[in-house]
């Protein structure tokens, strides 16, 4: 709450700037992004791939 | 000096006006002088590969070639940087923030592990059973201490990451800083959010290499191995990076007084990085079987160059913000005023301007062109590849690491550094020798030339290659320019060790050292043709067409290897 009022006398906080000073978020972002799109879309590929006969 | 409040003792320093958490002090000490340690190994061991790669000198037999260059790339790639990293964070989080750090034991654990960790591993090594190469690809199979040793490692630099988060956490609650986190600071909690990544990924990948050389597991696939591991190995990379930019940021401000251009935009390209930066990995894959085209282009092109988009902005911001400074100071004549009046002889700045100018030409323009599918397949595991990444890692992480140690040594250590006329030209020697090293080393990879590999000429073998003269000029030449750099980093090593040692006392009452903030000045009018920064904005222009010319040249070359006749 202390926070808001400080915020409040000057500029709002732009959504932007709020997801940048938002420690937690930028974790989240930092591990689901490569998760997603590099270890498991490559493992998915792999694991997909048919066996010889 | 030492002053206590009920929290910590800390003491108020004289060349910055910092006030140091005499606990974290002694961490970053610890494990910037480990660092430096084990930099001296890495590099000498670096020095038996590059002697041995020189073909007119070709000093090792086989089995210890493999041997050296596996030491070379875990204790200079691993060991080296992420002690370094761990003073690094440790320095930014409590003196940067005025903070005291969270949990010394903790960070004590994480120094007790990381050396340990290497200990056991470097061991595993020299026992000359583990001549696995850093990448440690199954099925070649290391002792199982080589992977403990390196799991250990690991387990203390996460350690060490979250002794970082919990320090943000207490400055915040103990409001030590006021609205968003300062600049350098944010830099480093990018560098620890990749960091828990790649150390997650490390240990998916390691625990069970580990218990499959302990023979408790049957096979690890090769191909799930390499995905993996290079989730782990590339995005190491990227804290590297991350690190050495923020380091960058530090230099500019704390030397010349310098302000970001716009923060907003500097953090804007750390959101950047966090969300692209380590789909890079993928760059590792192009030539492997088995993996779709689409997986590969969406990564290494499409997303990946929003991230290069970031590292532009990084270099062009750090400069920028150097020349708006010293242009507010006065320099304000002509395009480069600015740039010549610049301290070169300050090893701190010789240090940073020379990792901006060797990561942006050397490792960027290349790094960037490499990572093209097509591309990748002149290039790929040939010695182009080692003379590509020693342009970022050595030339570009490397070079900003000592200028930071240059700068850290009187304010840490408060001692004056001997042979200052050997500092003055220690970049030089370092920075130059690694740009001739990797240029020349990427100039024998395109004839062809492969990596990790003991003999070019083939000596004895069923199979037998004439390579053109050129390419073992560009060997011999090369390595050349490694011996120098060795020279080089030894030079850093005996000044960083000497000055802590026997170093003159930096007296209590010093002079300031931080460079007045450039904005008093701000009023001035600066720059040309409604440019703050035009030489910046010329230099960027430079390496913007550079890389487009080399972009087309490499294209060029791809077709007359595919002739379609
Ligand atoms: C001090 C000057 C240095 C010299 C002369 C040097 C020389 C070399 C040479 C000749 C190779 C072998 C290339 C091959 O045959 O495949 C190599 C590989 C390598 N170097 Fe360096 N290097 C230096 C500094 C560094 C630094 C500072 C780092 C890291 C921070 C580094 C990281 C690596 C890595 C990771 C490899 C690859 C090892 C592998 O293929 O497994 N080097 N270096
Ligand atoms: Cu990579």
């Amino acid at each position: 709450m202390s926070e808001m009022k400080a915020n409040e006398t000057k500029k709002p906080l732009t959504v932007l700037q709020r997801i940048l000073d938002d420690q937690n978020f930028m974790l989240m972002l930092g591990l689901v992004m490569p998760t997603v799109f590099y270890t498991l879309w490559g493992v998915m590929e792999v694991a997909t791939i048919p066996i010889a006969p | 000096m030492a002053i206590t409040t009920a929290q910590s003792p800390f003491r108020i320093d004289p060349l910055t006006g910092m006030r140091i958490d005499l606990k974290a002090q002694a961490l970053v000490k610890i494990n910037a002088v480990l660092a430096v340690v084990f930099l001296l190994v890495g590099g000498a061991a670096g020095l038996l590969v590059a002697l041995t790669r020189w073909p007119a000198v070709h000093l090792l037999p086989a089995d210890l070639f493999y041997m050296a260059l596996t030491a070379h790339g875990v204790v200079a790639l691993m060991v080296w940087i992420i002690f370094f990293e761990m003073a690094v964070i440790y320095f930014c989080a409590s003196t940067v923030l005025s903070c005291r750090l969270a949990t010394p034991g903790w960070a004590w654990v994480q120094v007790v592990l990381m050396t340990v960790g290497a200990a056991i591993t470097a061991v595993a090594i020299l026992q000359g059973n583990s001549s696995v190469m850093m990448t440690s690809y199954v099925p070649m199979d290391a002792a199982p201490h080589f992977y403990l040793g390196l799991i250990l490692f690991a387990v203390g630099a996460l350690i060490g990451c979250f002794v970082f988060l919990g320090t943000l956490v207490i400055a915040k609650e103990e409001q030590t800083y006021k609205g968003s986190l300062p600049l350098t600071v944010y830099g480093c909690l990018i560098a620890v959010i990749i960091a828990i990544f790649t150390i997650a990924s490390g240990a998916i990948i390691l625990i069970p290499t580990f218990l499959w050389s302990l023979g408790l597991i049957e096979s690890i696939d090769p191909m799930m191995y390499r995905v993996i591991w290079w989730a782990f190995g590339h995005s190491s990379q990227q804290i590297n990076v991350t690190a050495h930019i923020t380091i960058w940021y530090t230099v500019a401000s704390l030397a010349f007084g310098a302000k970001p251009m716009s923060e907003k935009v500097s953090r804007t390209a750390f959101l950047l990085y966090i969300l692209f930066l380590q789909l890079g990995s993928v760059h590792h894959l192009l030539s492997d079987p088995g993996m779709s085209s689409a997986y590969k282009i969406f990564n290494t092109s499409y997303m990946m160059y929003m991230a290069v988009l970031a590292s532009m902005i990084h270099g062009l911001t750090v400069p920028g913000a150097i020349e708006v400074a010293q242009r507010r100071n006065g320099y304000n004549n002509g395009l480069f005023e600015w740039l010549r009046k610049c301290p070169w002889g300050n090893p701190v700045f010789a240090c940073t301007i020379l990792s901006i100018i060797i990561f942006g030409f050397i490792g960027g323009i290349t790094g960037v062109t490499m990572s093209v599918e097509q591309v990748n397949m002149i290039i790929h595991n040939t010695i182009y590849v080692p003379g590509h990444f020693h342009g970022t890692v050595a030339g570009g992480t490397t070079l900003a690491f000592m200028g930071l140690t240059y700068y850290l040594i009187p304010v840490l250590f408060q001692r004056e550094l001997i042979l200052p006329w050997l500092a003055k030209i220690q970049p030089w020697l370092f920075g130059i020798g690694i740009a001739v090293f990797g240029v020349a080393l990427m100039g024998a990879g395109t004839l062809g030339v492969p990596r990790r590999h003991h003999d070019m000429t083939f000596a004895g073998q069923a199979l037998s290659f004439e390579w053109p003269g050129m390419a073992y000029m560009m060997m011999a030449v090369g390595e050349i320019g490694g011996v120098v750099s060795v020279v080089g980093g030894a030079a850093f090593c005996v000044i960083v060790v000497g000055s802590i040692l026997v170093g003159k006392k930096v007296p209590a009452d010093a002079k300031c050292i931080v460079a007045p903030h450039a904005d008093r000045n701000a009023d001035k009018h600066i720059g040309m043709g409604g440019f703050e920064a035009p030489g910046t904005f010329v230099l960027a222009l430079t390496l913007f067409v550079c890389l487009v010319l080399y972009y087309f040249i490499n294209f060029k070359y791809l077709a007359t290897v595919w002739t379609l006749a």
